[in-house]
C-alpha cells in the first residue's frame, strides 16, 4: 500500500491562504454579529447599582450577539459633564451617554433623535412628567429617554420624633405608607414648613436647608419659588423677575433664612446629608440616600426618617425633580444597537431590578412603573420611602429649579444658583430691593 | 550607438553632482544648529500639540457664539467685562494671587533664611519637613484643609469651642471665606519659595559677607546691600513662576468654596468651569479663562526685561 503524499501547489497555498483570512471573519460574524457599543452610565452611589446594570448589558450582549463596553462614570467632581463635553469636542467617544439634567439642550446639535424609541417605550408603558419633556422633546423631537438611573426627587426627608415633638408635625399621619389622600397633607405648606422650622430652631434642631449654589439648594429653593409662582424668567425668555410673585417668595424668604442654619450659605450636596445623619437636623431635603448612609453610620437617626411630597404654596406644591436621560451621540457608530440596548434596559423587568437593588433610590421617568414593591418594602422604618416618589394623591408636580425659562436660559440659572444665592443674601442683609436689583443685572447676562 | 564603449552625454558629470550633493547633505546634518534642532524637535513637538495647539483653539474658541455656529470677534470678552459678577471675578482672582505671592514670598525669604542659619544635618531634616506641604498632592491636602473649615464640623471651630468662643463661618462669609483660599494658597506654596531662596542665599559668596563686616555693615545693611541685590534675579523669576501658576489655580477654590459665598471666591479658573462647562457656554469659558493671558504676559514681559538687564550689568 502506497501512502498518498500531499503536493504542496501555487494553487493549493493560496486556497490555504484564502481559508485562513476569512476563517476570523466568520468567526467575528458569529460572534459578534451586530458589532460594538459603548455605553457610558453615571456611576451609582449605590455600588451594587453597577453591578446589577452590567449584568442586564451582558444579557443583552450575550442574546443579540453585540459586544458592548460599559463604563461607570462619576458626577463626583463633574466627571461626567467634562467627560460628555470633551467627547462632543471631539466628536468621538461612547456611542450612548447618560446626560444629566441639562446637558441633553446642551448638546441637542450633536445628539441622534430617538423619537422611535420612545414611541415604543411610551406605547408601552405610558407617558412621562412634563419635567423630561421640557429637559429632552426639543423642537418635537426626543432627544435623550428618560432613565430611571440617577433619577431621583429630592422631597423633604424629616425626623418622625423630632417633627412630632418640637413642632407638633406627624409626618407619618400626615403621608402614611398607604395609598390614599389624608386632610392633614393639605396643612403641609410653606408657611407650616416655616413654623415647624422656627420651633425646631428654637430646639436646636435647624432644618437643613442650604443657600448654596450646589444642586440640593439650588433645587429646595427653586420648588419654593416655584409654589409662589415666582418666575425669573418666563417661558418666552423675558425677565419677570420685578414681579409681585418674586417679591411675596422673598418677603417669605426673610422670615425663613432667620431659622436656617448659620452655615447654610455655603451648604454643598453633601452638608444637608452630615446634617441629618450626624442628627443635628430636623429635615433636609434630599433623595433616600442621605438615609441610606444613616442606616449605616447612625441606625438611630435612620429608624426615625419619613420622606414625603414638597410643600404646597398659593401656585401648588412641587417636588424637586432631577432626571437623567440616555442619549445617541450623533457620531455613533451602531446607533441601531445603541438604541436596541436603551429600549431593552427601560423594560419594566429590568427598571424594577435596578430600583430595587438601589432601594428605591432610582425613579423611573414613566408613572406606570411607580407601584415597584420596593417603596413599600424599605425599612427602617417600614415605608420610610413609601412617598418618596410622587404619587397621584400627593396632588404634587416634579419640578426643576428654572422651569420654564428657556433651557439654555434656565440652565445658567440653575448652575449659578441664583435662586438660593437671591435668599443668601437676604441671610447676610440685603434688602429685598437690593436682591431683586442683584437678579435682575444677572438674568439679563444670562439671556445674551 | 549603444554597444557598451559610447557614453550618453552628461553622464559623466552626474556622479560628481551626487557626490556633490551627498556631501552638502552630510553637511547639513553635521552642522551643530541641525543636530540641535533635531535634538530639541521633539519638544518642539510636544509644545506644539499640548501647548501651542491648545492655546489657539481656545483663542478659536473664544471668538464663537454659545452655540459655537457664529464668528463673534471679541464679542465674548466685551460681554464679559459689562457683566458685575465677572467684574468680581477679575478683583478677587488679582486679590487672591497677587496677596498670596506677597505672602509666600515673603515667608519663604524669611524660612530660608532661618533654614540658612541651621547647621549642619538638622538643616536637612528641617528642609525635608517643610517640603511636606509642597510634595503632597493638592487635592488632598485642600480636602483636609476643607474639613478643618467645614461648616458643620470644622475642627478649628471645637478648638475655638474649648476655648469658650464662639463658631466661625470660615467658608460661610465672603472675606473669611477668600482669607481661607489664600491661606491654603500660601500653606501649600511657601515650600517653593523657601527652596528656591535657600538656593540662592548658598550660592551667594562667602567672602562678600565678610568683606562688609569689615566695612562695618551690620546685618540689616548686610541683607539690603549684599544678600537682596545677589538675590534679585532668582526672586524675579519664582515670584513670575508662582504668579502665574496661582493666578490659574482651580483646586484649592473648587475644592474649598466652589466660588461661593455668593461668587465671593470665584477665580477666572473656577469661574470658567462653571459657565463653559457646567453652563454649556464653551466658548465664554474660554474667554474667561482667556483674561489670565494679557495680565500674566504684562508682569512676565517686566520682569523678564528686568533680569536680562540686571544680567547684563553683572556681565559687564
Amino acid at each position: 500500500m502506497t501512502t498518498p503524499t500531499l503536493k504542496t501547489s501555487r494553487r493549493r497555498a493560496l486556497k490555504l491562504g484564502a481559508a485562513a483570512v476569512a476563517l476570523p471573519l466568520v468567526h467575528i460574524r458569529t460572534g459578534r454579529a451586530a458589532g460594538k457599543v459603548s455605553i457610558a452610565f453615571w456611576d451609582h452611589w449605590v455600588p451594587s447599582g453597577n453591578a446589577v446594570m452590567q449584568k442586564q448589558v451582558e444579557a443583552w450582549a450575550a442574546k443579540n450577539q453585540v459586544e458592548v463596553q460599559a463604563d461607570f462614570i462619576t458626577s463626583v467632581g463633574s466627571k461626567n459633564i467634562l467627560t460628555i463635553a470633551a467627547e462632543a469636542q471631539a466628536r468621538t467617544g461612547h456611542d450612548v451617554q447618560a446626560f444629566p439634567s441639562w446637558e441633553v439642550h446642551n448638546h441637542s446639535d450633536m445628539i441622534e433623535p430617538i423619537d422611535d424609541v420612545m414611541k415604543t417605550l411610551t406605547g408601552q408603558y405610558g407617558g412621562v412628567n412634563q419635567v423630561c419633556e421640557y429637559l429632552a422633546k426639543i423642537k418635537g423631537h426626543w432627544m435623550g429617554v428618560p432613565t430611571s438611573s440617577g433619577t431621583q426627587y429630592k422631597g423633604p426627608c424629616g425626623r418622625i420624633s423630632v417633627l412630632k415633638d418640637k413642632a407638633g408635625l406627624d409626618v407619618v399621619a400626615m403621608y402614611p405608607a398607604a395609598p390614599g389622600h389624608t386632610a392633614a397633607s393639605d396643612a403641609w405648606t410653606w408657611d407650616a414648613l416655616l413654623k415647624a422650622a422656627e420651633a425646631c430652631a428654637a430646639a436646636n434642631m435647624t432644618f437643613g436647608m442650604g443657600l448654596g449654589q450646589t444642586s440640593d439648594s439650588v433645587d429646595c429653593i427653586g420648588s419654593l419659588f416655584a409654589a409662589y409662582g415666582a418666575e425669573l424668567v418666563d417661558k418666552d425668555g423675558n425677565v419677570t423677575v420685578k414681579s409681585d410673585n418674586v417679591r411675596k417668595v422673598l418677603e417669605y424668604g426673610q422670615k425663613l433664612v432667620k431659622v436656617l442654619p448659620a452655615d447654610a450659605v455655603s451648604y454643598d450636596d453633601a452638608s444637608n446629608n452630615r446634617a441629618l445623619i450626624s442628627g443635628q437636623s430636623a429635615l433636609i431635603w434630599n433623595p433616600p440616600s442621605a438615609w441610606a448612609v444613616a442606616k449605616r453610620d447612625n441606625p438611630k437617626v435612620a429608624e426615625d426618617c419619613w420622606s414625603f411630597p414638597g410643600c404646597a404654596g398659593p401656585a401648588g406644591r412641587f417636588t424637586p425633580y432631577l432626571p437623567y436621560f440616555w442619549g445617541v451621540w450623533s457620531f455613533s457608530q451602531n446607533k441601531t444597537a445603541a438604541k436596541e440596548l436603551i429600549t431593552f434596559l427601560m423594560q419594566r423587568n429590568n427598571v424594577e431590578a435596578r430600583c430595587t437593588e438601589v432601594v428605591g433610590y432610582d425613579v423611573p421617568p414613566f408613572d406606570s412603573m411607580l407601584d415597584f414593591k420596593v417603596w413599600e418594602d424599605v425599612e427602617p422604618p417600614k415605608g420610610t420611602v413609601y412617598n418618596y416618589p410622587i404619587r397621584p394623591f400627593h396632588n404634587a408636580k416634579p419640578h426643576i429649579a428654572a422651569l420654564p425659562a428657556p433651557p439654555d436660559i434656565a440652565v445658567q440659572i440653575y448652575n449659578r444658583g441664583t435662586m438660593p444665592t437671591m435668599l443668601a443674601k437676604l441671610k447676610s442683609g440685603s434688602s429685598i430691593d437690593e436682591v431683586i436689583a442683584w437678579a435682575s443685572d444677572e438674568l439679563e447676562g444670562f439671556t445674551r | 550607438m549603444a554597444d557598451g564603449t559610447s557614453v550618453p552625454v552628461g553622464v559623466i558629470g552626474a556622479p560628481r553632482r551626487v557626490a556633490r550633493k551627498t556631501s552638502s547633505l552630510k553637511r547639513f546634518t553635521q552642522q551643530r544648529s541641525t543636530i540641535a534642532f533635531m535634538l530639541a524637535l521633539p519638544l518642539i513637538l510636544l509644545v506644539a500639540c499640548f501647548v501651542i495647539y491648545p492655546a489657539l483653539y481656545a483663542i478659536y474658541l473664544s471668538m464663537l457664539n454659545k452655540k459655537m455656529t457664529a464668528f463673534v470677534g471679541l464679542g465674548n470678552f466685551a460681554f464679559l467685562l459689562k457683566r458685575h459678577t465677572f467684574q468680581l471675578v477679575i478683583f478677587q482672582s488679582c486679590l487672591f494671587a497677587v496677596t498670596a505671592v506677597v505672602m509666600k514670598a515673603f515667608l519663604g525669604f524669611v524660612l530660608a533664611h532661618l533654614m540658612h542659619n541651621i547647621p549642619g544635618k538638622n538643616q536637612k531634616i528641617w528642609r525635608g519637613l517643610l517640603l511636606v506641604p509642597w510634595v503632597i498632592p493638592l487635592a488632598l491636602s485642600t480636602l483636609t484643609w476643607w474639613w478643618m473649615f467645614d461648616p458643620s464640623y470644622s475642627a478649628f471651630n471645637w478648638v475655638l469651642n474649648q476655648f469658650g468662643f464662639a463658631n466661625v463661618p470660615w467658608l460661610g462669609v465672603g472675606w473669611i471665606a477668600r482669607f481661607c483660599t489664600i491661606t491654603v494658597n500660601v500653606w501649600y506654596g511657601t515650600p517653593f519659595f523657601m527652596i528656591m531662596y535657600l538656593a540662592a542665599l548658598k550660592s551667594v559668596p562667602e567672602q562678600l559677607y565678610e568683606a562688609a563686616s569689615i566695612d562695618g555693615a551690620n546685618a540689616v545693611q548686610k541683607l539690603f546691600f549684599v544678600t537682596l541685590p545677589m538675590m534679585r534675579n532668582i526672586i524675579a523669576i519664582t515670584v513670575l513662576f508662582s504668579l502665574i501658576v496661582t493666578f490659574a489655580d482651580f483646586d484649592i477654590v473648587r475644592i474649598l468654596t466652589a466660588g461661593g459665598p455668593q461668587d465671593m471666591t470665584h477665580v477666572f479658573a473656577t469661574y470658567a468651569f462653571q459657565v463653559g462647562i457646567q453652563s454649556g457656554d464653551i466658548p465664554l469659558g474660554a474667554a474667561d479663562s482667556l483674561f489670565m493671558f494679557p495680565i500674566l504676559a504684562f508682569a512676565a514681559f517686566f520682569v523678564l526685561r528686568g533680569v536680562t538687564r540686571r544680567t547684563k550689568e553683572i556681565a559687564t
